[in-house]
């Protein structure tokens, strides 16, 4: 069964969400090199790394997994992870070849489903964390996704943690059919519940976040910052374009888009994200800095 | 509109208006139209008792299907439209307005579907615009100041997918839309009454209780969209409608469907009397028990029941 971004990562001529990973590049020393999915630059692996995935030619952010993710917004060790163990069925009985495809993906991933959560500290400031990671299953939303996401607002909610989502999601997951689209009731319930108990929600978007992700926790935050370039929105592009039979304009569905369009708080390179989160959160909740 | 799992029904139906006008006319056939009668009964049964999930999709396209303002002309009084967003626009793809049901003032909120193309020009083929959403939010809260019972018409294919839609912020209008509803503090119930599309009908259907007409269909992806992503052609929408477990039986077992309202054989548009007449019972009982609950009680219950949707595992790990 193909994920849902094979058919676009063939068809698409935009650089976009499925297009977001530098591919290595061509032989020789092809473990040594990779190259930006942006503008195409052969960049040596290590320095790429090292500058966090961006390209330092045009700046393009490529695709984190969860585990970099982490290590790139918290304090080194800090880290403790939730519910490791809690993964999906198959609850329309596939059959194999879905399981199958959970169980390539939790072996490739080291994850038990799209989302890793936990608890840790941001430049000290302790956070209840979800990390998307859309190299499982395209980030897709079903039943283990929703639990995970639920149950770490819960935590949040016990241990009075400001709450730090980090989203890369295609959508619900098509495969668990109407319990994916219930885990968009499920985690919303939950974000109202941290409102109501006045603690901070957080929501960082990155490439892509779209579909039934978008359209819940992702754009509830008290505070919304966006990854440049990042693809975010409601309905894919190609759906769009056959509806009303035109050509969409550049630059459609970024992260740019919709903060001009106002609803992102901000677009913050992926450098400055440890940073900005955590003075965003302490001004929310130390009312006086602590010098 | 004539339904392929229908036609032999209707050609028999057909043969038999013939046979009594002949009649009529004198020539005395009444025997053989009651035999006829009979065998159409028979065949209604066979058929109806029969249908595919696709079948159940059709159906619950019906342009005949009675759509959301049907219902509030048939089963509440005193209905009075109410009109925009207050930021932008008005959606005619969501209707909204003060009515009582049974004398108790209620808000109804519905998708509305056109039953002819130029009905549907206007009301977008049911599609929300966030402008939808964001009434369905405005008249939401005024409801719980006031302590007004919700009631929602579920029936769109799904939001709208365009341009000026994303720009107005098609999924933040659906995700406040989703998170307003799970906190309101007066009772909601909601009935999908024909084609429950993804996001764009949970955008109004987040309630104390979902009920389900026996032939709507709801699905997190349309069987057109599941087919091309799966197989890359959307003409095996037939089998990915099969799979997707969206019809009320389906949903009823999940648990993510509360009731399953009957419909009079043949569908509700066979007999939209005896439809109106099960869409009221159900709606009279649901919502007298819901007016009873403590506004915190109907919350946390509310909470709790979406809480508990989901089927997961924790996986055991083989020491190697
Ligand atoms: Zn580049």
């Amino acid at each position: 069964m193909p994920s849902i971004f094979d058919k676009f990562r063939k068809q698409k001529p935009r650089i976009d969400s499925s297009e977001g990973e530098a591919v290595p590049a061509k032989a020789p020393a092809s473990d040594l090199w990779v190259k930006c999915a942006g503008c195409g630059t052969a960049m040596y692996k290590k320095n790429f790394q090292d500058n966090l995935k961006v390209c330092e030619k045009c700046g393009h952010h490529h695709k984190m997994t969860a585990q970099e993710r982490v290590e790139q917004m918290c304090d080194q060790n800090s880290f403790s992870e939730w519910d490791a163990d809690v993964i999906s069925m198959d609850p329309l009985e596939f059959g194999p070849e879905y399981l199958n495809k959970l169980q390539q993906d939790r072996a490739k991933t080291k994850l038990s489903d799209a989302v890793l959560t936990g608890s840790a500290t941001i430049e000290g400031l302790r956070v209840a964390l979800g990390v998307m990671d859309f190299h499982f299953r395209g980030g897709s939303m079903g039943s283990a996704v929703g639990e995970k996401i639920t149950a770490m607002m819960e935590k949040a909610l016990d241990q009075k943690l400001p709450t730090v989502m980090i989203t890369s999601s295609g959508g619900a997951r098509m495969q668990e059919g109407m319990l994916s689209l219930m885990q968009m009731a499920r985690t919303s319930a939950a974000v109202r519940r941290l409102n109501k108990a006045g603690l901070p929600y957080m929501c960082i978007l990155t490439d892509p976040t779209t579909a039934g992700v978008a359209a819940s926790f992702a754009s509830l935050g008290d505070i919304i910052l966006a990854e440049p370039g990042a693809i975010v929105g409601f309905s894919g592009a190609r759906v769009i374009e056959q509806t009303i039979r035109q050509k969409l304009p550049p630059g459609f569905q970024t992260a740019e888009f919709y903060q001009k369009h106002g609803f992102v708080d901000s677009v913050v390179k992926r450098a400055e994200l440890k940073r900005t989160t955590f003075e965003m959160l302490a001004l929310l909740t130390r009312p006086l800095e602590v010098v | 509109m004539i339904l392929e799992v229908e036609k032999p029904l209707l050609e028999l139906e057909e043969k038999i208006a013939e046979l009594k006008k002949v009649t009529e006319n004198g020539v005395d056939l009444s025997g053989v139209v009651r035999q006829l009668e009979r065998k159409a009964e028979e065949l209604k049964h066979s058929i109806y008792s029969n249908l595919s999930a696709w079948d159940r999709v059709q159906i619950a396209r019906h342009d005949q299907r009675p759509k959301t303002l049907d219902y509030i002309r048939e089963l509440f009084t005193q209905f009075h439209e109410l009109h925009g967003d207050r930021h932008y626009a008005d959606d005619a793809a969501v209707v909204a307005g003060l009515a009582r049901f049974e004398g108790r003032a209620v808000l109804v909120v519905g998708h509305q579907k056109g039953k002819d193309t130029k009905e549907n020009l206007h009301r977008n083929f049911g599609m929300p615009a966030p402008e939808g959403f964001r009434k369905a939010q405005r008249l939401f809260t005024m409801a719980q100041r006031f302590k007004l019972p919700i009631i929602t018409f579920v029936d769109t294919s799904g939001a709208y997918p365009g341009i000026e839609a994303e720009e107005r912020g098609q999924y933040e209008a659906i995700a406040s839309s989703i998170a307003l509803m799970t906190e309101l503090t007066v009772p909601i119930v909601t009935i999908v009454i024909g084609e429950g599309g993804s996001g764009g009908a949970l955008g109004i259907a987040v309630g104390d209780r979902v009920l389900m007409l026996e032939h709507s269909v709801y699905s997190v992806i349309s069987p057109e969209g599941c087919a091309t992503i799966l197989w890359r052609d959307a003409s095996k929408a037939e089998q990915a409608a099969a799979t997707l477990g969206l019809t009320s039986e389906n949903l009823s077992k999940l648990g993510l469907v509360d009731e399953v309202i009957h419909e009079p054989l043949g569908g509700a548009h066979r007999d939209l009397a005896m439809t109106y007449k099960a869409v009221q019972l159900a709606l009279t009982r649901h919502l007298g028990e819901l007016v009873e609950l403590a506004p915190d009680d109907l919350v946390e219950k509310r909470y709790q029941k979406y809480r508990a949707m989901g089927r997961v595992q924790r996986e055991v790990k083989v020491s190697p």
